[in-house]
């Protein structure tokens, strides 16, 4: 049996209807291991002006390097507490914000292991499919190895990368078109 | 670590980003070129969830409230399904949709409807293991929208659909057959492929009808298909 793929259309401007029932933005509980972090971000088009109507879903594994998948048979410790899914829903400036647990590394292609990423899908009206980008980390010495940022022409590796603030928090905005665009992925 | 890779979508079955009839993509849509991503481990999984999170009520949209919606009642049901057939067991589905005035319960939705404090028009199901979903619903109304003049959008129900690897997560809406909007609503008309935009109507179930009480409508889904084997990670 051979299908094609249904195809994708816009989520509108109506999307809280349907996913604010599960807007996940603390991903990790009290207990599950690994290096706390709080990340901020705002979505803006291509007028500088926010987004407040986007849903940011990011997909991670646990800090030991680990999907909650079944296809992740990696021989490392799965925590029943963390699922490494997350949903914020963008509000009146853009801004969206998952508290979370910063994902140890997981394997690429080859004999490759790709620096701590969390996997970001964006949706929108004005976007008929979802936009596919990453977030890495500041200041890991594994970012010059990642086989996914040696792919990104080098002038733009920075929009895939968060800024640490001076409280701590960690900065990553999506620039949706124009100058600091952020890179995104034909997925 | 190579993992088996989805496929890629045929052409013209996929939306571009930038498409000028639908004048939001302008502003949002990117304009540098795409980075085309291998797929590894973080592309093939995806988060699992669990029965427990969906309460048996969350597929029957009409009985959310105390009152009855107003409305016509339908079923709507159908199969989700890989691009080779197989059937996608135990995802998410989420809907949502506007009540049959064309009215969303949303404070952005300012369209002189009334709206029905009888429904809020979202539903939650996960696929059974053969893939299959089943919602009780009203039909939802047509309404007018901002893009160009006099533009209507035809009555279509949200559907978001989790895979079992991220690259399979699908947002789409599902249309009504002879719906005489659709072929002037440039969502719709977002892709070349007319089979691909045919697959976005229902067809009416009349084997899922239930007499005297309410019509039916299929809707089956194609996600992704996967390659069998591990592939170097190139197009």
């Amino acid at each position: 049996m051979s299908l094609h793929g249904t195809t994708s259309q816009t989520i509108g401007p109506y999307l809280r209807i349907g996913l604010e029932w599960m807007q996940i933005e603390d991903l990790a509980p009290r207990g599950v291991s690994g290096e706390r972090v709080t990340i901020r971000g705002r979505v803006i088009d291509a007028d500088g002006k926010p987004v407040n109507d986007a849903a940011v879903e990011i997909w991670q594994a646990n800090s030991h390097g680990r999907y909650a998948n079944p296809e992740d048979r990696q021989d490392k410790p799965l925590e029943p507490a963390f699922r490494g899914y997350g949903r914020s829903l963008t509000d009146e400036d853009g801004s969206f914000r998952f508290s979370t647990v910063k994902p140890g590394r997981v394997p690429g292609p080859g004999n490759s292991v790709q620096a701590p990423h969390l996997n970001v899908l964006i949706f929108m009206r004005g976007l008929l499919k979802q936009l596919m980008t990453r977030m890495y980390f500041p200041d890991d010495a594994a970012n010059a190895g990642d086989p996914v940022l040696g792919l990104v022409p080098a002038e733009r590796r920075s929009t895939l990368i968060a800024r640490k603030t001076s409280d701590g928090t960690l900065e990553w905005n999506v620039i949706l078109q124009g100058r600091d665009e952020t890179v995104f992925f034909d997925f | 670590m190579n993992v088996a890779p989805y496929r890629r979508p045929y052409w013209n079955t996929q939306p571009e980003y930038l498409f000028p009839k639908y004048a939001s993509t302008v502003k949002r849509a990117p304009a540098q070129p795409l980075v085309v991503l291998p797929h590894t481990l973080s592309e093939v999984t995806a988060p699992v969830f669990g029965y427990d999170e969906v309460k048996p009520g969350d597929a029957d949209l009409t009985k959310q409230h105390k009152g009855e919606p107003l409305g016509e009642r339908i079923v709507v049901s159908g199969r989700v399904l890989d691009e080779n057939g197989r059937p996608v067991p135990n995802i998410l589905i989420e809907i949502w949709q506007a009540n049959a005035a064309g009215r969303y319960n949303h404070r952005v939705d300012q369209h002189d409807a009334p709206l029905d404090p009888n429904f809020t028009g979202a539903g939650r199901f996960f696929t059974d293991k053969e893939g299959r979903y089943r919602f009780m619903t009203i039909r939802p109304g047509e309404y007018p929208w901002r893009n160009h003049y006099n533009a209507w959008r035809p009555a279509h129900i949200h559907f978001s659909l989790f895979g079992q690897g991220l690259v399979q997560r699908l947002i789409t809406q599902m249309y009504f057959p002879g719906d005489p909007l659709l072929e002037y609503d440039p969502m719709f008309m977002c892709v070349a492929d007319e089979k691909a935009r045919n697959r976005l109507i229902s067809t009416f179930d009349w084997e899922n009808t239930l007499p005297e009480y309410a019509l039916a409508y299929r809707f089956d889904i194609a996600l992704r298909g996967r390659d069998e084997t591990p592939m170097e990670n190139k197009r």
